[in-house]
């Protein structure tokens, strides 16, 4: 079996979960990855305590950012703003579940940045894919 | 040994035997190296040049009367002679070297575009133009209130020249524009459209970063008013490039960067500037860099002339078009096979992201790039978010496109297509 196009990556890709828009969205960001043009768009619904009720994304990418994205947004339901904000890349790399090179490290964050963006209200910083977020909370968040 | 097939009787194996780099292997595999429109391999004969300057005689030019200094000023104004016979300049001060394409057109915007273009005035660009030729008129535009018009590319990827005619005539400052396409491997009728432009008194800013690699060049012929050409995609080191401007209007053009060199005299009141091509080449100039680029066109020329390096282009380009058109689902963005045909060839497969191509061929040691090629508007105009894309050098062989439609075949099995 291929270890990076796994079927359970080719079948997000081509079916993605949670893709479209969120209507009436709290939170919402659109980004791009600069080297590819690649582009995603992530709505939010919150809760009143501030926790996700809903969560959509649209755009177009390849296996790798869209696959991400749409396990992303599977995880994100229920989680406070504040959690968002708390997310580690780990986080995503753990749903992906497969080794992700230095090249394509920035497709399988393009969801998260987006998210974190999202919470933000502004463009998160993001440092070398690297981002803040304690790895050590990857498994707990 | 001659190749006889898709490339008539160019001399491949003896030019693949002069670039060291082809004897790497990619995931166990020769790399089959189609990225040339972004970066060519280093012909051996500029590796070493640049080398025996390193060794034997590195200095600065232009300063001391010491031998070395001479040698240096020698190699390095030489280079600029190469320069200028290879792209048909009548001067050789008309040759000023510059970093890239990039700090060429950004050398023309800054310094004749201030001093020419004002609030109101236009500029045409075309919707094919690669970022380097792009954005610094929307900078440009910016700071001195100018309008841009888009001249727009048609279904089969060639410049819409009745739409360019009528943008013309709104009396632009000037049109930015490819020789050859970097996505759509189109090569512009320049000669033509240069005519065009001057009738309606808009100057011509061409970037030849692509075409330069692949074409015999005359300025003259062209009739253009400035050509940017950058080294690395002529078998020579980053880091060099050059600008071609005629002489009347590179000597009426301000200073670009200050600084050493570029002075006939400096006092505490003010400084009078050096005569081009001194005058646009502050501080100490990429030497090394220099001469390797004047050792890659030298063997351009005299080794392999750029008649038959524009034949083998064509034949590779061809051949390519031919081998995709067998592929199911793949659409080639460009022109169809014909004179005006080059590379590179771009294109997208339903069902795979570029990306995913790209990341399938390396595994079959196949380099091709990915993405939108720093011409964003183009794929807007293309409504596409990126192609993959193949692009080819002296030393591309029609085995090599093989493997790209081999590898190609194993990225349909991998996505399930």
């Amino acid at each position: 079996m291929d270890e990076l196009y796994r079927d359970q990556i080719l079948e997000h890709y081509k079916r993605p979960h949670n893709f479209g828009v969120v209507e009436d969205a709290d939170l919402e960001y659109e980004d791009t990855n600069p080297f590819c043009g690649d582009e995603q768009h992530v709505t939010i619904k919150l809760d009143a305590d501030d926790r996700v009720t809903e969560v959509a994304f649209e755009g177009k990418g390849c296996a790798i950012s869209t696959a991400s994205t749409s396990l992303l947004t599977d995880e994100l339901v229920g989680k406070t703003r504040e959690e968002l904000l708390r997310l580690p890349k780990e986080y995503v790399l753990e749903l992906l579940g497969i080794d992700i090179s230095a090249t394509r490290m920035k497709c399988a964050m393009l969801g998260l940045k987006i998210v974190k963006s999202a919470a933000l209200g502004q463009p998160a910083e993001w440092e070398d894919e690297g981002e803040a977020g304690n790895p050590a909370e990857a498994a707990t968040l | 040994m001659e190749q006889a097939t898709a490339t008539g009787t160019f001399p491949i194996e003896r030019v693949r035997a002069q670039f060291p780099l082809l004897e790497r292997e990619v995931n166990g595999v020769p790399v089959a190296y189609l990225d040339s429109g972004a970066s060519s391999e280093r012909v051996l004969a500029s590796i070493e040049a640049v080398a025996d300057y390193e060794r034997r005689h590195h200095s600065n030019v232009h300063r001391g009367s010491h031998t070395l200094s001479a040698e240096a000023t020698a190699a390095y104004e030489g280079a600029r002679d190469i320069v200028a016979r290879h792209i048909g300049a009548g001067d050789r001060r008309e040759v000023i070297f510059v970093r890239n394409a990039t700090e060429a057109l950004n050398l023309v915007a800054r310094a004749w575009g201030d001093a020419n273009v004002g609030a109101g005035d236009r500029i045409v660009i075309t919707e094919m133009e690669h970022h380097s030729n792009l954005v610094p008129w929307q900078q440009l535009a910016e700071r001195v209130g100018a309008e841009i018009d888009w001249a727009p590319v048609d279904e089969r990827g060639l410049l819409d020249l009745d739409a360019l005619r009528g943008l013309l005539e709104r009396g632009p400052k000037l049109l930015a524009v490819a020789h050859v396409s970097n996505v759509l491997g189109t090569e512009n009728p320049l000669a033509a459209i240069s005519a065009m432009a001057h009738e309606a008194g808009a100057i011509v800013v061409a970037d030849g970063a692509q075409a330069a690699p692949k074409l015999p060049l005359d300025v003259a012929a062209l009739g253009v008013d400035f050509y940017a050409i950058t080294g690395h995609k002529l078998y020579a080191p980053t880091g060099i490039g050059a600008l071609w401007g005629k002489l009347d209007l590179l000597r009426a053009m301000p200073p670009f960067l200050g600084g050493g060199s570029m002075i006939r005299k400096v006092s505490r009141e003010g400084t009078t500037y050096a005569d081009v091509p001194a005058r646009f080449e502050a501080g100490t100039p990429a030497i090394a860099q220099a001469i390797g680029m004047g050792a890659a066109l030298e063997w351009l020329d005299d080794e392999l002339g750029m008649e038959a390096v524009r034949n083998h282009e064509r034949a590779i380009a061809d051949y390519t078009l031919a081998r995709l058109a067998e592929v199911p689902g793949l659409t080639v963005f460009g022109p169809p096979r014909g004179p005006e045909r080059l590379g590179p060839v771009s294109f997208e497969i339903d069902g795979i992201h570029a990306h995913d191509v790209s990341e399938i061929l390396d595994r079959h040691g196949v380099a091709v790039r990915a993405g939108h090629h720093c011409a964003q508007v183009l794929m807007e105009r293309l409504g596409i978010a990126a192609t993959a894309r193949a692009s080819f050098g002296v030393y591309t062989t029609p085995a090599e496109i093989d493997r790209l439609v081999d590898g190609l075949e194993d990225a349909r099995r991998v996505f399930g297509l």
